[in-house]
Formats: structure tokens, C-alpha cells, sequence
């Protein structure tokens, strides 16, 4: 966010994350699944015990004096994340459990908007969680449900008939910025200008994105945009879904509860305000306090160095990885997030994430809640490194020396 | 923890040529196995003639584990009745839950490096689980979960 703050030193700012510091199996940890997860510097940490150690009491009920601190607090990550991702507003931002339940919220309080022949619209490469909901939102209003093809195996989404699909009753129109199984980086300002053209909402899910890179809501034109705290070095348990003033305050409420309500009668009641419409019950408060943490972190280093960190070692790792015999990488050749994710042949991915954390190295194998799609591309699982602000090019090394021993051991191609 | 302890000669080279890796064209039982965690998929088919495999074999994909032991499982199946199958799984299911080998059985017991990797017993008995299905004629998906 600040292009002339000096380059941070990668390899110093892991002493912040003392999780990184130890050995597994005998081997010194090389944490590459941060697509999954990221680790917590100790800033998180630190907020975290801070507020449960002085600051801790329910939000917006109380008078006493530390209500009135939760309740700041509270409030003031809300401020954060508004600014974190350029919203015009603090009441754009309503807290979640994380990118799922965020994109629930929008495919649940959406059900009265459908009509049976209504179309929404999502792609093939879709997270689980981006994917799911939807079906259940067809199911309960008779929509459809249409998928934006992906090419093969550079892992694009082929947009030749958008216009169309787009054209052809379509009403919602949900997609990732970053691919979670290719890493492939989407056009979201493209697609959104070409769904507002067709009067289509949008809703990008923002969970592999959000930590990684500097993002800018009014910008992009998208109408809703939701991400989790865990993947961008914050705690688990809180989320945001970020939703254009005017859309949110049209929609009903998802979850019943306290907090969400203006005045409740016996047979009836009115609904709070937005975003607190939205956020029934207590909230993750301490949760948010962290995301606070993280978010100030993450700009402390600059998020459009943690882009360029990230992709530059995945990209190093694509170039290693491709020399390894027989190798099918898949995703996009160049310009890919921080993500390198590939099969070798006649090794499944389990026993190369097995073999791999033998030696210290955490990766992930399986489908990654994408199982239509490595259907699609007739790759049933694949195995997948991905990087984040404290990994190093000598760990791009070690990934690549145990990809290497992994294909001998099992006897790749043989 | 030595990796060969895991995977034993005996199963790299099953997973390399599995045996019986076949639809039997005259099956009269046939069961599928999966595992959501790691898309393990694997359908198991047996020509059973009263109460005895005359034949079995199996397709699918996996990891190592689940495919070594789906093959080994056809060559100890094969022949054998309901009763033998049931007793087999139940001594495979100690070998990879407890790592005690059985003298007598040494490819069955190539898997006893299983049980020091929890996460992977799973994947050793999946094809287990979709045989004895087959075997009692249930439709149902056997599944790890």
C-alpha cells in the first residue's frame, strides 16, 4: 500500500512467528500450506491475550467501562477491515465466521430474490464453499445453476460466452479471486464491469487473496466480497463479508438472535441497522481484535510486497518443479497467486504429502475442495505447496530436493 | 520413523503392478469404496458361486497404501468363502491398527507400518471394506468416513 516503504527483510520477520521455529520428524519445519492456513506472528498472539487479559466483556449491551472497551475495540477492527479493503463505509463490513459462512450469508438472505428460471451464476473452479451454497440456493427457489468452463489444464476461466450466460436471466454472479487447487489470478474488475453491465450482483470470494495482496472493493466493482481471518496470518474463527450499503440493507437477515434486532414483540420484531442486522448473538470478539492485529501487520510489510514475495516463490517453484521428470503441473505458466499445485505420475498425492512431512515439509494433497473440477481436468488429487510472507527461496529447495527423492522413492513413470 | 517402515517393498511393488486390476466381466457382486478425504475411489468386483470367491479384482485410483492393499487383498481372497474373507479382514484390521505381523502371512503383513500412521488406516482397508460389501451384496458406497 505505501510503494516507497523499503523492501522488509523475509528471512529476519520469521523470528515474528514462533510456531516456524521447530523441527518435525527431526527435520527443521517448512510450512507450505498456507493456503489452508497461515501461521500467527506474535502480534496476533500478543492482541489477543491483551484483550482477554484486560479488555474482556460482550459488546454494545453494557454500560460498564469494559463493555465500552470490548464494544471500541469491536467497532474499531470494523474501521480496520473497511480501510484494509478500501470500503466506503465502516457499516459495509459485517463480521463472520470466515469466507464460508460469509458467502451462506448472501446465498441464504438471497432466497427471497429468486424466481424458479432465474439464473446464478459461479465457475468450475470454485472452492467447495463457493459452490455449494449456491446448489442449495437453486434447490430452495428453483434457479439454476450455470458454471463459467475452465480451459484445462492453464487452469483459466474461458469467458468467450459470459455475455451470454450473463444476459440469460442471470441474477448472481459468484467467483474466486485466486484459485485455491491452480492458483490462477481472475480479471475481477473485468468481471464485475461486465456483470454490472448485464444488472448481474456479484460476490467474490477473496479467501486466497485477501492476505496476500492489496485490495480495493470500490475499485474491483464487485457487490460483495468475503475472505477469512485464518488464511491472512489472523486467528481462526473470524471472517467478513463485505457488502455494497444499499444491497445489504435491502436483504433480510440470516441468523435471529440479540444484538440483530431493533424492537421485538411477542408475534414480531424489526430489524437493527446494517451491519448488525447481520450479526445475531455474541460475536468472535476477541477474533476480531486479532484480525485487527493481523491486518496491521500485514500493511506494516506492504501487501503489494507480499504479492510480489509470494508469486516470485512460487513461481521459482514452478520453474524447479518443472524439471522433475514426468511432472503435470497444473494452473497458469505465469502470473499465478502464491500457489504451485501438480501430480506426479503414478505417485498419488497422499503419499507425497506422507513422504514430504517425513522430511519436515508440510504440503497439502487430495482435491482441495475442488472435486469437480480435478475431476474435470482428470487429475483425481493433486499435491500442493503454497507460500506466504515468511517462507524463503531456500525452501523452495528443500520442496524441490523432496518432490525429486518423493518420485524416486515411489518410482515416478516407472 | 524410517518411510520403508510404511511402505514396504511388497507394497511399492503392488502399487506399481497391482493384481487383479480388472472389471470381471462375469461378476455377480460388485461394491465401490471411497474416501472423501483424498479422493481415494475404488470399486471391488467377485463371482461369488454359493458361498466362495471363484473370482474378484478391482479398479480405481489411490494411494499407495489403498491400492497395495486392495491388490495383495484379491490374491488372498480369491478362493476363499464368506466365513475365511471375514476371519482375513479381521486379522488385516490387527495387523494395521495394532502393527503385529502375522508370521504366516507375510504380505499381508507388509502393512503392520500402517498403524504408526493413523491417518493412512483408512486407506489400508478401504478396499477391505468395499470386498465384504460386495460380498453381502450391499449396494452402498463403503466409505472411510
Amino acid at each position: 500500500m505505501n510503494p516507497s516503504a523499503p523492501t522488509p527483510d523475509w528471512t529476519a520477520l520469521r523470528a515474528d512467528f514462533p510456531i516456524l521455529d521447530q523441527a518435525v520428524h527431526g527435520r527443521p519445519l517448512v510450512y507450505l500450506d498456507n493456503a489452508a492456513t497461515t501461521q500467527k506472528p506474535r502480534a496476533v498472539i500478543a492482541a489477543l491475550s491483551r484483550y482477554y487479559e484486560r479488555d474482556n466483556a460482550n459488546v454494545h449491551r453494557a454500560i460498564h467501562e469494559l463493555s465500552s472497551r470490548a464494544t471500541a475495540a469491536y467497532e474499531a477492527a470494523r474501521a480496520r477491515a473497511a480501510a484494509f479493503i478500501h470500503a466506503a463505509s465502516a457499516e459495509e463490513i459485517v463480521f463472520t465466521r470466515g469466507t464460508t459462512e460469509s458467502i451462506n450469508l448472501v446465498a441464504y438472505a438471497f432466497t427471497p430474490r429468486l424466481r424458479p428460471g432465474d439464473v446464478i451464476l459461479a465457475t468450475e473452479m470454485e472452492h467447495h464453499s463457493n459452490l455449494v451454497p449456491w446448489q442449495l440456493l437453486a434447490r430452495r427457489t428453483g434457479a439454476q445453476l450455470r458454471l463459467v468452463p475452465v480451459t484445462g489444464d492453464d487452469g483459466r476461466l474461458d469467458l468467450s460466452g459470459l455475455d451470454g450466460l450473463l444476459a440469460d436471466r442471470a441474477r448472481l454472479f459468484a467467483f474466486t479471486h485466486i484459485s485455491n487447487s491452480l492458483g490462477t489470478i481472475n480479471p475481477v474488475a473485468e468481471l464485475c464491469a461486465r456483470a454490472r453491465r448485464a444488472g448481474v450482483v456479484t460476490l467474490v470470494d477473496a479467501a486466497q487473496s485477501a492476505g496476500h495482496r492489496p485490495l480495493d472493493v470500490q475499485a474491483l466493482g464487485c457487490d460483495f466480497l468475503a475472505f477469512s481471518g485464518h488464511k491472512m496470518a489472523g486467528p481462526t474463527g473470524i471472517g467478513v463479508l463485505y457488502g455494497r450499503h444499499a444491497l445489504l440493507d435491502a436483504l433480510d437477515p440470516f441468523q435471529a438472535g440479540g444484538e440483530m434486532i431493533a424492537s421485538v414483540q411477542f408475534d414480531a420484531s424489526t430489524w437493527n441497522k446494517v451491519p448488525h442486522k447481520f450479526e445475531a448473538g455474541t460475536p468472535d470478539i476477541a477474533g476480531t481484535v486479532g484480525l485487527h492485529a493481523a491486518m496491521d501487520y500485514l500493511d506494516g510489510l506492504g501487501r503489494a510486497a507480499i504479492a510480489a514475495h509470494d508469486e516470485r516463490l512460487a513461481q521459482l517453484a514452478y520453474e524447479r518443479l518443472r524439471a522433475v521428470p514426468g511432472i503435470r503441473l497444473l494452473g497458469p505458466a505465469g502470473a499465478r497467486g502464491g500457489l504451485v499445485s501438480f501430480a506426479l505420475p503414478g505417485v498419488h498425492a497422499h503419499d507425497v504429502v506422507t513422504f514430504a512431512d517425513q522430511e519436515g515439509v508440510a504440503l497439502r494433497g487430495g482435491h482441495h475442495c475442488t472435486q469437480p473440477l480435478l475431476r474435470k481436468l482428470g487429475a483425481p488429487a493433486t499435491t500442493r505447496a503454497s507460500f506466504y510472507l515468511y517462507n524463503t527461496e531456500a525452501e523452495v529447495d528443500r520442496l524441490a530436493d523432496v518432490i525429486r527423492q518423493a518420485a524416486r522413492f515411489f518410482g515416478s513413470g516407472v | 520413523m524410517d518411510l520403508t517402515e510404511l511402505y514396504q517393498s511388497v507394497i511399492l511393488e503392488h502399487n506399481r503392478r497391482p493384481r487383479n486390476f480388472r472389471r470381471l466381466p462375469d461378476a455377480n457382486r460388485s461394491a465401490a469404496g471411497n474416501n472423501p478425504v483424498c479422493g481415494d475411489e475404488i470399486t471391488v468386483y467377485v463371482r461369488l458361486e454359493q458361498d466362495r470367491i471363484a473370482d474378484i479384482g478391482f479398479e480405481g485410483a489411490g494411494c499407495a497404501i489403498s491400492q497395495a492393499s486392495a491388490s495383495v487383498m484379491t490374491q488372498r481372497l480369491k478362493g476363499k468363502t464368506i466365513a475365511e474373507a471375514e476371519a482375513l479382514f479381521g486379522r488385516f484390521k490387527d495387523i494395521v491398527t495394532q502393527g503385529a505381523p502375522d508370521e504366516e502371512d507375510l504380505d499381508l503383513s507388509a502393512f503392520a507400518g500402517v498403524h504408526q500412521f493413523p491417518a493412512r488406516i483408512k486407506c489400508a482397508t478401504l478396499g477391505w471394506h468395499a470386498a465384504i460389501n460386495a460380498i453381502h451384496g450391499e449396494a452402498v458406497t463403503a466409505t472411510t468416513e
